[in-house]
């Protein structure tokens, strides 16, 4: 292609999209300065993608909170608008582009994954939109000295710590199992966990797998011969569901637990109802299962109601998210800036955990849940300072 | 290190022994089709991932309410291996009509239908995940999917601290006998004695008239059935299956075939439980991530010494 035909081509890619944004960039909020009477308010994350079921339970959180908030005929209403990222950063990229000078949202829940948070980051820094992000665990995220990122689930530092430090206090073991695979989310889990289990005076035993392996013998035989108190798998679930089912079917009866990655009914269909049985999972999220009650059963009910599912993984996170910001447009902030400085002090009793920011955007709280498979179904115990495992 | 090696020696034994039974039973295909044709046939562990499905399609149909025993076990664990066995080699058959026979016919390159071999079993495992999984299953193509439990998991008897289960001796035994079968079919049928002229020389076959087309239907028919029964005893033992579920275990029961010697039957059972005999001992020392390491290190060190493999080639060396 010429220098000169190459120029045309350009110009007019960048005239036609122009054009198309002229098209796009709809109405816009309310006028800085004049009688607010309407907000925007972006949800960011993976809708469609590989992985839009860890996504569409907080965006449902997140739409019913501003639903609740604007049945209530406020002063100042607040339009929810969703950004489908497909959960890749470049994709994140272009939107909060769009989001911050078209759209003129004025803060953003979201984004719903780590990679893509990291990536605009700096944009929401730069365009002063505070974010809270509903499911983002990565620990570096807080390290970045961004002053108007937030979260609000603990991060995966605390997650190792978490499991061990709770099996510690409810099984008293002397000695534990500790077990991942190859990929980089288990070896991390697995080597916090073990890293606090030393801590507390347990003596550990460490094996790893492939992840594509489908005999796990080997690593049984390890098991048994070492006999431990407890087994900790840092993993996803399908690795998970097979190694426990041959486990148990080697004759280890030692209590086993795992994290997030496996917290998934599928756990239990991949191990077998039988084997799967007591097994205890934690999660920084917090799931109401259907037998809960008080606050959470009612965020069971509406949430029902509003999206015709039980509520799934960082659901009552996503609704959290959302208050955080109905709090700050209810005083009356609807700048972004404003609005970030009004979480800076903002503090009330979330759905999943009373919501508090640090100065670097963490929540105060970084509560780690923990869960049991009980009679095949997995069942909320409640947070991992005062769940009490059941059998 | 020498305690865990006299805890763990005898239960490693065990598990090498099983997995070693079904890398065994899949090498038979590569072996076989190599011998035949001079191909290696890498959609060979999509037949084995076939017949994992037909089995979970059949134990779910029956969906027995708690583990079987006696007869009962017998004649579900025939039907499947039956299933798995007509389903995989019919699979193979039609793998050979559409991805090879061409090729041969137009007298194309062996990289050509290496190929198109690599293609074949993407082609299979896409297929499976978005089309024939969720058909068959109701569930998402590319998720683990699980079998209800048919063999009760009873220690027979220990040897040391090594229990030896019901599931075990079912693997181990079963495959065996297909082994022992088609050594005999190969060895004293007049097909089998096609299929051994063919692997000495294609030409003098033919002159003799014997059928390249039969004989290379045979054999992908044979190396397919013993898939289908490999995959038949892995979904019992293991209970589970997912689309790619051939695709390292192919890998390993190829080497577990070059390891024996590629082209001989015997040679695919002694590579087979020789390679899960060595992986599940040395993750005694290293771990059991090490597997594949040790596994494919074994390959290098012995092809150094014997290039044909521990009992090297003799489906063509064969006197009819």
């Amino acid at each position: 292609m010429s220098g000169a035909r190459l120029g045309r081509v350009l110009a007019l890619a960048a005239a036609s999209s122009l054009v198309l944004a002229a098209c796009a960039g709809g109405g816009g909020g309310g006028e800085a300065g004049g009688d607010v009477t309407s907000v925007k308010i972006g949800f960011m994350g993976d809708l469609t993608g590989e992985n839009a079921a860890i996504v569409i339970p907080p965006r449902n959180g997140a739409v019913m909170a501003v639903e609740e908030y604007n049945a209530k005929n406020p002063k100042i209403k607040i339009e929810l608008v969703q950004y489908d990222s497909q959960g890749k950063a470049d994709q994140a990229t272009s939107l909060i582009t769009k989001a911050i000078t078209q759209d003129k949202i004025v803060a953003l829940i979201g984004p719903a994954f780590s990679g893509e948070s990291k990536a605009i980051g700096g944009q929401l820094e730069e365009g002063k939109i505070p974010s809270v992000s509903p499911s983002a665990t990565n620990p570096g995220l807080a390290q970045n000295g961004w002053t108007y990122w937030h979260r609000v689930v603990a991060n995966d530092a605390d997650q190792g710590p978490g499991i061990a430090d709770f099996l510690v206090k409810a099984k008293s073991p002397k000695k534990a199992f500790v077990l991942s695979d190859d990929q980089e989310y288990s070896v991390g889990l697995a080597d916090a966990v073990a890293q606090s289990f030393e801590k507390s005076n347990v003596t550990v035993e460490r094996d790893k797998f492939s992840k594509d392996a489908s005999d796990y013998s080997s690593t049984v035989t390890k098991v048994a011969a070492s006999n431990p108190d407890v087994i900790v798998f840092g993993g996803y679930y399908a690795q998970a569901g097979r190694l426990l089912k041959q486990l148990r079917d080697g004759g280890v009866k030692a209590t086993f637990a795992s994290g997030d990655g496996s917290l998934d009914q599928q756990l239990v269909t991949g191990a077998g109802t039988e084997a799967a049985e007591g097994a205890v999972l934690a999660c920084p999220c917090n799931i109401p299962t259907p037998d809960v009650t008080g606050a959470l059963k009612t965020f069971f009910d509406n949430y029902k109601k509003s999206a015709n599912v039980d509520p799934a993984i960082y659901a009552t996170e996503g609704y959290d998210a959302a208050t955080a910001f109905i709090k700050a447009v209810e005083a009356g902030n609807t700048t972004g800036e404003k609005i970030n400085d009004f979480l800076k002090s903002v503090s009330f009793d979330g759905v999943s955990k009373p919501i508090k920011f640090k100065a670097n955007g963490e929540p105060e709280n970084n509560a780690i849940f923990i869960y049991q498979v009980v009679d095949g179904k997995v069942k909320l115990l409640g947070a991992a300072e005062e769940a009490k495992l059941e059998g | 290190m020498l305690d865990d090696f006299l805890n763990q020696f005898l239960p490693s034994t065990v598990g090498g022994l099983v997995f070693g039974s079904i890398y065994a039973l899949i090498a038979l295909g590569y072996t076989m089709v190599y011998g035949v044709l001079r191909l290696i046939n890498f959609a060979h562990s999509e037949i084995f991932m076939i017949g994992t499905f037909t089995s979970l399609v059949v134990i779910t149909a029956i969906a027995p309410a708690s583990p079987l025993t006696g007869i009962a076990l017998f004649g579900v664990m025939l039907l499947i291996i039956v299933a798995s066995a007509a389903i995989s080699g019919g699979a193979a058959m039609l793998l050979e009509v559409v991805a090879y026979r061409p090729l041969r016919r137009k007298g194309a390159t062996r990289l050509t239908a290496l190929i198109s071999a690599i293609g074949a079993s993407l082609f299979l495992q896409e297929l499976f995940a978005l089309v024939i999984i969720p058909w068959l299953t109701g569930n998402a193509g590319r998720n683990q999917q699980s079998a209800p439990r048919i063999v009760d998991r009873d220690t027979v008897f220990t040897i040391g601290n090594a229990a030896v289960r019901t599931d075990h001796i079912i693997v181990v035994v079963a495959a065996v006998i297909m082994m022992i079968a088609l050594d005999r079919l190969v060895n004293k049928t007049k097909i089998g004695r096609g299929i051994r002229a063919t692997a000495q020389d294609p030409e003098a076959a033919v002159l003799m008239g014997v059928s390249i087309d039969n004989i290379v239907r045979v054999t992908f028919l044979l190396g397919g059935a013993m898939a289908g029964v490999a995959g038949a005893l892995y979904l019992m033992e293991f209970e589970n299956t997912v689309f790619n579920v051939g695709f390292v275990l192919g890998i390993k029961a190829f080497t577990a075939a070059v390891l024996g010697g590629i082209g001989n039957l015997r040679g695919a059972l002694l590579g087979g439980i020789v390679l899960g005999l060595i992986e599940n001992w040395g993750a005694i020392f290293l771990g059991s991530e090490w597997k594949d390491v040790i596994a494919f290190t074994v390959l290098v060190v012995v092809l150094m010494f014997r290039p044909t493999g521990i009992l090297g080639e003799s489906l063509q060396k064969a006197r009819a």
